[in-house]
C-alpha cells in the first residue's frame, strides 16, 4: 500500500452532509473487476449532466459546471473538505478507490461512517476528523480565498493553514502507523498464525457444529 | 461486575488476540461473498500467492448484477445480456472454482440475494461472527449472529486469515415497548427508529434491538429491522436468541442435526444480554406510536408517517440540516408541506434483502388481491429474494395474485434496490420501494425513491399514490 506522510495542496469544498458512497461512485461502475480507473467517475451523477456508462470516455461528456470538481479554482485539488457522516451507505471500497484514483489522498470532515472510514486506511487515504466549528471556518476560508491550500502532516498530526496557523488532529496510533508505513494488514495478521490455529482448535472443540 | 451484553458475549468468544491500542483480532466463522465486491479480493490473493485459510467457511452467490427477466435467466450465466455484468458473474464462478468456495450459481434453484439465502439455507447460525463485502450483512443479526459489512480489502483479509482486525464498538440498546398496531410492520418500525436517531445515530455502536415489540416480530421481521441497522450508522444489529430463532433454524439444510443440534441449542440459549448488562446508550420507543412510514427525501432518516406532510425546511433550526432538507426536496421535486398522500408516483418495487422474503410477499399480495395496478403506475415489480421464496410464493398462488393485478413477477436478485441491472427508474420518476436506501440515483439516474413496507408499496401500486394501508380492506 502507498505510504501517507504529507499532503499539501488545494482544498476542494464539498459542502454537503451525509455524502453517501453511491454519490461518490454510482453502481454502474462497480461492474469493473479492477481496482483502478474509477477517478473519472468520482461523483459521476453530480459531476456530469448525462448518465455515465462504464468504460465510457468521459472527456466529451457534458459537465455540470456548478459542481465543485468542475470549477476552475479547484482543479488539481487533492484534499477534500466535507460535512458530517461522510461515506455513509454501501460498503463499496470503490469509493476510496475512486477518490484515490482522482488524486484525493486526504479528507477533512467532522465525522465519517464506520465502514468507509476503515476502508480509507486500507488505501493510503487519511480521513481527518475535525470539530464541526473548525470545519465551518475552513469552508469559509476556502470559499473566500481562491487557491486556498492546506498542508497535512500525519507524523506531526497537524494541518497548516496558508497564514501559518496550525490545527492539530487526533488519530489512533495503530492507524497512523499503518498509513505512515504503508503496512499490509494481511501480513501483519499472518504473523499471528499460531494464535489463529490455537483459537481454531479450541473453538472447534467448543462449537463443533461450526466445523461440520 | 456488570453483566454482559449479547454483543460482548459474541465478541469475547471470538477473540483471538489483543493487538494493542484497542485493536483486537477476532475470528470469523463465516463469510458471504457476492460478485461485486470480491473480484479484487480474489485477485489480491492470487497476486500474493495466498490461499483461503478455510475455504469451507465461505459461501458465495451472484446477486447484485443479475438480470431478473425469465428470458435472460433461462439461459444461466450466458443469458446475461450486459457483457460487463456477465464477466463479473463469470469471474465469481471462476474464483469460487479456483479457491474451492461453495457457490449458489445463478441457475441454482437456491440462488438469490445473499442475505436472504444465507439464513434460508441455515448457514447463518446464532452466535456466529459473519462478514460480507456488503453493508446489509447486518441482516443476519436477527438470528443472534454478529454480522457486519466490510470493504474489499477486508474480504481479502478474511479469506486469507479467517480473522478481522477490529476495535470493539460500543453497545446501544433500542427498545421498542408495547405492541405495533395492526397493519404496521417491522419496516415501519425500523424506519421510525432511523427517523428518531438519524443515519449517524448508531455510528460506532452495535445496536441490540429489544423490547416486547421486537420479541413479537417473526424472525423474518427481525431481519428487516437488523437489515437497516446500517442505515442508522451501525455496522451490526442484533436480536437476542429465543425459541422463535431456534425454531427458524431447525431443519434447514446447513443447520446442525442430531447430537450437534442439542449441543448447539444449549449454547444458543445463552445468547441474550444479561439482565444487569450495561449499555452505553439506550433509546426507547413506543410501538403504539408508530404509523406506516414513508420517506420523503434522499436519506433514510427523512421519513414521516403516511398521514403527515413533508417537512418545511424553513422551520428547521439547525443550518446544515436545513440546507440538507432543501437540497433533498429539490432533488425529489417536492414542495414543503406536501401531504405524503399527494406525492405523484410512477413505479413500485417490492423486493431487496430488506423485504423480499415470503412474509413480505404475502403481506403485499393480501393488499393487491382483487385489485388492479393504478393507471398512473408505469411498472410495478415484485422480485422475490431467492429461488426458494419464489417457489414457495408460486405454490401459494401469490404470483397469480400479482400478475392478475398487473404487477410483474420476476426472477430473484437485488434488482431495482440498487439498479445495477436493467431494472431502473427513469430520470425524475418517483418509486414506492421496499428497499433500504433512498439516496440520489440509487434506483436509477435521477430516480426518486420513497421507502415503505411491502403492504404500503402494494397499496401504492393499486391506488396510484401513498395511502395508509390500514384504511384499505385487506383479504
Ligand atoms: S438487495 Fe439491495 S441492499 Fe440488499 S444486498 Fe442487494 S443491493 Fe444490497
Amino acid at each position: 500500500m502507498r505510504k501517507f506522510s504529507n499532503e499539501q495542496g488545494i482544498v476542494i469544498p464539498l459542502d454537503r452532509a451525509n455524502v453517501d458512497t453511491d454519490y461518490i461512485i454510482p453502481k454502474q461502475f462497480l461492474k469493473s473487476i479492477k481496482r483502478t480507473g474509477f477517478g473519472k467517475n468520482l461523483f459521476d451523477e453530480a459531476r456530469y449532466l448525462d448518465k455515465g456508462l462504464p468504460d465510457e470516455d468521459c472527456s466529451n461528456r457534458p459537465l455540470n459546471t456548478d459542481f465543485v470538481l468542475n470549477q476552475q479554482r479547484y482543479q488539481g485539488g487533492n484534499i477534500l473538505l466535507s460535512r458530517e457522516n461522510f461515506g455513509c451507505g454501501s460498503s463499496r471500497e470503490h469509493a476510496p478507490w475512486a477518490l484515490d484514483d482522482y488524486g484525493i489522498h486526504c479528507i477533512i470532515a467532522p465525522s465519517y461512517a464506520d465502514i468507509f472510514f476503515n476502508n480509507c486506511f486500507k488505501n493510503g487515504i487519511l480521513p481527518v476528523v475535525l470539530k464541526e466549528e473548525i470545519v465551518e471556518v475552513l469552508f469559509q476560508e476556502v470559499f473566500e480565498n481562491e487557491g486556498y491550500e492546506l498542508e497535512v502532516d500525519l507524523l506531526a498530526q497537524s494541518i497548516t493553514k496558508p497564514d501559518g496557523s496550525v490545527i492539530a488532529f487526533n488519530i489512533e496510533e495503530a492507524r497512523k502507523n499503518v498509513l505512515l508505513n504503508g503496512l499490509d494488514d494481511i501480513s501483519m495478521t499472518l504473523q499471528h498464525a499460531d494464535d489463529i490455529n490455537a483459537f481454531e482448535t479450541r473453538w472447534q472443540q467448543e462449537s463443533p457444529w461450526l466445523f461440520s | 461486575m456488570a453483566g454482559k451484553t449479547l454483543y460482548d458475549k459474541i465478541w469475547e468468544t471470538h477473540l483471538v488476540k489483543d493487538l494493542g491500542g484497542g485493536t483486537e483480532l477476532i475470528y470469523i466463522d463465516l463469510q458471504y461473498i457476492h460478485e461485486v465486491t470480491s473480484p479484487q479480493a480474489f485477485e489480491g490473493l492470487r497476486l500474493s500467492k495466498r490461499k483461503p485459510w478455510r475455504s469451507e467457511a465461505n459461501m458465495a452467490t451472484p446477486d447484485h448484477n443479475v438480470p431478473t427477466t425469465l428470458s435472460e435467466r433461462e439461459q444461466g450465466v450466458e443469458g446475461i445480456v450486459d457483457p460487463v455484468a456477465r464477466i463479473q458473474v463469470k469471474s465469481l464462478d471462476a474464483n469460487c472454482d479456483e479457491f474451492g468456495i461453495n457457490e449458489f450459481t445463478i441457475d441454482d434453484p437456491r440462488h438469490g440475494i445473499v442475505h436472504v439465502i444465507g439464513p434460508e439455507q441455515g448457514r447463518t447460525l446464532p452466535g456466529m461472527t459473519i462478514v460480507c463485502g456488503d453493508s446489509h450483512t447486518s441482516t443476519h443479526g436477527a438470528l443472534g449472529a454478529l454480522a457486519q459489512g466490510i470493504g474489499t480489502s477486508e474480504v481479502e483479509h478474511v479469506l486469507a486469515t479467517q480473522c478481522l482486525q477490529q476495535k470493539k464498538a460500543k453497545n446501544m440498546l433500542i427498545k421498542v415497548n408495547g405492541e405495533l398496531s395492526s397493519g404496521v410492520t417491522a419496516k415501519d418500525m425500523v424506519l421510525a427508529i432511523i427517523g428518531e436517531i438519524g443515519t449517524a445515530g448508531g455510528t460506532g455502536y452495535t445496536i441490540e434491538f429489544g423490547g416486547d415489540a421486537i420479541k413479537a416480530l417473526s424472525v423474518e421481521g427481525r431481519m428487516t429491522v437488523c437489515n437497516m441497522a446500517i442505515e442508522a450508522g451501525a455496522r451490526a444489529g442484533l436480536v437476542a436468541v429465543d425459541d422463535k430463532t431456534i425454531d427458524y433454524v431447525k431443519g434447514r439444510p446447513f443447520a446442525p442435526s442430531g447430537e450437534l443440534w442439542d449441543q448447539a441449542v444449549a449454547r444458543w440459549h445463552q445468547l441474550h444480554s444479561d439482565d444487569d448488562a450495561v449499555f452505553d446508550k439506550v433509546v426507547e420507543l413506543e410501538a403504539a406510536d408508530i404509523e406506516p412510514q414513508v420517506s420523503w427525501g434522499t436519506s433514510p432518516e427523512m421519513v414521516v408517517s403516511v398521514n403527515a406532510v413533508v417537512p418545511d425546511p424553513a422551520l428547521v433550526e439547525n443550518e446544515s440540516k436545513r440546507a440538507n432538507y432543501q437540497e433533498a426536496l429539490k432533488y425529489m421535486d417536492i414542495a414543503p408541506n406536501t401531504p405524503i398522500q399527494e406525492i405523484k408516483l410512477d413505479r413500485v418495487f417490492i423486493g431487496s434483502c430488506t423485504n423480499s422474503r415470503i412474509e413480505d410477499l404475502r403481506a403485499a399480495a393480501a393488499v393487491v388481491k382483487g385489485r388492479k395496478v393504478a393507471d398512473n403506475i408505469k411498472e410495478a415489480l415484485v422480485v422475490p429474494g431467492s429461488g426458494l421464496v419464489k417457489a414457495q410464493a408460486e405454490q401459494e398462488g401469490l404470483d397469480k395474485i400479482f400478475t392478475e393485478a398487473g404487477l410483474q413477477w420476476r426472477e430473484p436478485g437485488c434488482s431495482m434496490c440498487l439498479a445495477m441491472n436493467a431494472d431502473q427508474l427513469g430520470e425524475g420518476e418517483h418509486c414506492a420501494s421496499t428497499s433500504n436506501r433512498n439516496f440520489e440515483g440509487r434506483q436509477g439516474f435521477g430516480g426518486r425513491t420513497h421507502l415503505v413496507s411491502p403492504a404500503m408499496a402494494a397499496a401504492a401500486a393499486v391506488t396510484g399514490h401513498f395511502i395508509d394501508v390500514r384504511t384499505l380492506s385487506v383479504s
